[in-house]
């Protein structure tokens, strides 16, 4: 706690938050938390979450087509139409449990093919790109009523904030580091040579409160040693489920996964995209394990800047498309299902006639996130949380009651 | 007129940081110091450690045929449960000592250069035309790519850069073209899933030419890919076989679309290859690109946000001279808004890992020392962006908590093995000349050891910004 004071001493910006640690919380059940998946590069939907039963599936896949449930290598089923990637054994078994919820034929409001748009707006939440300098999810719980906001700062995990998390709330970033710590001393005048800078130190200060959140959870002091032999997602999955079961830490974590732009060899059943979706699986699971009873109250939401083409192209791949999946998971998720106003994969149906027609605006989804889970009113998903966006309606039912 | 402010601008602003004494030689004439440095040829890396692109690429051929043959005993042996236990050749064992040493030789070429300012060119066009590491069979080839496409071009004209770049091995790998195969085309009989890959035709227009609001459509970027069908990489291998000398651009005819297409409102009959460098000559003089790639130099070299006036007038040096690049960046030097204080950008991590080894005169070499390791430790590994955009360019990209905290902990690390014989104070006016400021002094002066001063001048406002 030597550092706690220290930042007191300090007097930071961000810090300020740590003085009022657990004094909000007692009384408006602000329990739930939430933790946010940027898939980076456009997920292919038809691979994730392939429509088995819709007769032109295998056909305008080809080589990317996987097998219907009970074959060697088959989907595993959701229901009479979807099944998951073979991959997802974590994710079928929360379908069983009723803990994950797949929207289907999904897109953001953005409509060309451009990655850094498509995440601009993705995280954004604007109308068009370029639009906002600030994201979504800040502006959300800057909507929260009083009670309702959670002491410790949301968190992105990495060096830096993605756009999804910037914005008037203060937020901190951390992840683990190889470099020796810095000592108090030293700190402590890094700090007074920057009072004449604002923005130095803000951000020393949320590095701060990042570093001493990670010791208040003794389970990071292990992290370094368990992630030698794990996978892409342990250490990231590690570092959430840390923060997120402390009851006075963090309640919202943001991070990103990459590897999801699969323009060649994307492979069916197995292959490259396979390997990526075994990663994903791995570390969602690990993440639910880790949280511990923080998992009841907790919502992942896995979402990507658009999809893929429905056929496969020249080199054994896919490129930018339109619809695709977004995943729900969680204990505080009323799942079991998969929500689809399923467009089909007839060359009428398709977008453009190449890709998965979006038929569920991915902004419906996180409103009734935002709503169900967070508490945020809708006035505000409507003007500043999503702007001009109050003819898109929060999707119901999606939270347990 | 010697101008400390001026000369300190010019050497962080332009460069990598000042070495030890530069700031004496430049502040006569700062702007004359960086635009001196743009005659000549640019600066090759030459390096024995180093191998070129042919060499790697015949490695990777390799590296797939023992693979190959290793899991096709295991199937005549042992059946498919053996071929599973097969252990491949991975690429992290054969190409890392050669990723190291490009990343050092290019750390020591920035950290001695005494023409930082080109360095600094290198790197962004580099960044402008990415490709990276992520990706398997790129390890090796990334820094053979910087050093054989890009810096050989980038005080030439802007179209042969862009040729160089979009026909090296490394990008027609990194964007997926080297299969790319016309649907019309001899070979789409024979390949098993022929057809086009829409993917370095769709980054060309958006990323490295016209920028994402140039007005092409989708259909421009299928007719485009149609016409780059056939951009290909000479190879041994069985069914992509064909003339050209392994490991080099090699144009195959069978793989490329026949017939005219039409791209961006203007039809190209041109027959083979020639379509394509029609369709990039066009690109690189369209005056979308031009507006492009000054927003992108201003952004790198002026400000996060450039004023528009700013943007148009080097767009114009670029239009008015059909792309001559020391033109432009001369342009980008006379901004009035480039010599603006105060420092408003903030230094990447690897900006911030040239500028250290400047300043301390840090030897790059031997290696084994790991120096490559500490990009990755500041959070920007080199040539290994997640998207082909590159690395982004914006302070807010790079100033998170998490990132601070780490570049103060590799400055107390070097405070702890260098402060006993570098005295701060004296080196503090000698990197930052007229942009140290008194809250820096002061805290240099107080600080309690050699060591603890030497860190917080290397975590100092102005040693952060550039």
């Amino acid at each position: 706690m030597k550092r706690r004071q220290f930042i007191g001493a300090a007097s930071l910006v961000a810090a300020g938050s740590l003085l009022t640690r657990g004094v909000a919380f007692a009384d408006t059940g602000g329990q739930a938390r939430l933790v946010v998946i940027i898939m980076r590069g456009a997920l292919d939907g038809l691979a994730a979450v392939p429509p088995y039963g819709d007769p032109d599936y295998a056909r305008l896949r080809g080589s990317l087509a996987v097998a219907a449930p009970g074959a060697k290598d088959g989907v595993l089923r959701l229901d009479g139409t979807f099944g998951l990637h073979p991959a997802f054994n974590f994710l079928q078994q929360a379908h069983a449990d009723r803990e994950l919820v797949v929207c289907h034929a999904v897109a953001s409001g953005y409509r060309e093919r451009s990655h850094f748009d498509g995440q601009n707006v993705l995280e954004s939440g604007g109308v068009a790109p370029g639009t906002l300098d600030t994201g979504w999810l800040n502006r959300a719980l800057g909507a929260l009523p009083r009670g309702a906001v959670p002491a410790d700062p949301p968190v992105a995990l990495g060096a830096n904030v993605p756009l999804l998390l910037r914005g008037p709330v203060d937020v901190t970033s951390w992840s683990p580091t190889r470099l020796t710590a810095v000592d108090e001393d030293t700190l402590q005048r890094v700090a007074e040579m920057y009072a004449g800078d604002p923005q130095l130190s803000k951000r020393l200060g949320e590095a701060l409160v990042a570093d001493a959140m990670a010791r208040d959870e003794a389970g990071m002091a292990g992290m370094k040693a368990a992630t030698k032999a794990g996978s892409r997602y342990d250490e990231v999955a590690r570092a959430a489920a840390g923060f997120l079961r402390n009851d006075a830490g963090p309640r919202v974590a943001v991070f990103d996964t990459t590897g999801w732009d699969t323009h060649a060899n994307e492979g069916g059943a197995r292959g490259q995209l396979a390997q990526r979706f075994m990663e994903l699986d791995a570390g969602l699971k690990l993440l639910k394990q880790q949280s511990g009873q923080a998992w009841r109250n907790t919502v992942v939401i896995a979402i990507t800047e658009f999809g893929r083409t429905a056929a496969v192209n020249g080199t054994g791949g896919s490129d930018h498309g339109t619809g695709t999946v977004a995943f729900l998971l969680g204990g505080a998720v009323d799942g079991g299902r998969v929500l689809a106003d399923w467009p089909g994969l007839s060359q009428r149906a398709l977008y453009q006639q190449r890709d998965l027609a979006p038929t569920l605006d991915l902004r419906a989804v996180l409103k009734g996130v935002l709503a169900d889970h967070m508490g945020v009113p809708r006035r505000a998903l409507d003007e500043t949380v999503f702007p001009d966006s109050r003819e898109i309606k929060p999707q119901q039912g999606l939270i347990r009651a | 007129m010697r101008d400390p402010v001026v000369a300190a601008i010019a050497a962080n602003r332009f460069g990598l940081g000042a070495r030890p004494g530069e700031l004496d030689n430049i502040a006569g004439d700062p702007r004359g110091w960086l635009t001196s440095q743009l005659t000549g040829p640019a600066p090759l890396i030459i390096d024995p450690a180093l191998r070129n692109t042919v060499y790697v690429m015949s490695m990777i051929e390799d590296m797939r045929s023992i693979n190959r043959d290793a899991r096709t005993h295991a199937m005549k042996t042992g059946g498919a449960m053996a071929v599973a236990d097969v252990g491949r050749v991975s690429n992290g064992a054969v190409f890392g000592p050669q990723y190291v040493a490009e990343v050092l030789a290019r750390l020591q070429q920035g950290a001695t250069t005494d023409r930082p300012f080109v360095e600094r060119i290198v790197q962004f066009w580099s960044n402008h035309f990415a490709v990276s590491v992520d990706k398997g069979d790129l390890l090796g080839l990334a820094g053979c790519y910087e050093r054989e496409a890009i810096r050989p071009h980038v005080l030439g004209d802007f179209s042969e850069l862009l040729l160089a770049a979009e026909t090296h091995p490394a990008m027609l790998m990194y964007l997926d073209n080297f299969r790319s195969t016309g649907p019309q085309s001899q070979a789409a009989r024979h390949v098993r899933h022929g057809g086009i890959n829409e993917n370095l035709a769709r980054e060309i227009l958006e990323l490295h030419t016209l920028g994402v609001d140039g007005g092409y459509s989708q259909a421009d970027v299928i007719a485009f890919a149609r016409v780059i069908s056939g951009w290909s990489i000479g190879t041994t291998e069985g069914g992509f076989a064909g003339g050209g000398l392994p490991g080099t651009f090699d144009f195959k005819p069978n793989l490329h679309e026949p017939g005219a297409q039409q791209v961006n409102g203007r039809v190209y009959g041109q027959n083979g290859q020639a379509q394509g460098r029609a369709v990039l000559d066009d690109l690189a003089r369209s005056p979308a690109t031009a507006h492009h790639i000054a927003t992108k130099l201003a952004r790198h070299f002026i400000a996060d946000e450039p004023r528009e006036d700013t943007v148009r007038s080097i767009a114009r040096a670029f239009t008015g001279s059909n792309g001559h690049l020391p033109t432009v960046y001369r342009s980008v030097v006379a901004q009035a808004q480039a010599w603006e204080q105060p420092l408003s950008k903030y230094k990447t991590p690897s900006d911030y890992v040239f500028c250290v080894y400047r300043a301390l005169d840090l030897p790059a070499s031997p290696p084994g020392r790991g120096a490559q390791g500490i990009f990755n430790a500041l959070g920007q590994r080199t040539w290994m962006p997640t998207s082909p955009a590159g690395y982004p360019d914006r302070s807010a990209d790079w100033d998170g908590g998490s990132a601070l905290m780490k570049r103060l902990q590799w400055a107390g690390q070097m405070g702890q093995r260098l402060g006993a014989r570098l005295d701060a104070r004296a080196l503090a006016p000698r990197l930052l000349g007229g942009t140290l400021t008194a809250a820096t002094r002061t805290a240099l002066s107080r600080a309690e050891s050699g060591a603890q001063a030497l860190t917080l001048l290397l975590a100092s406002p102005e040693f952060m910004h550039r």
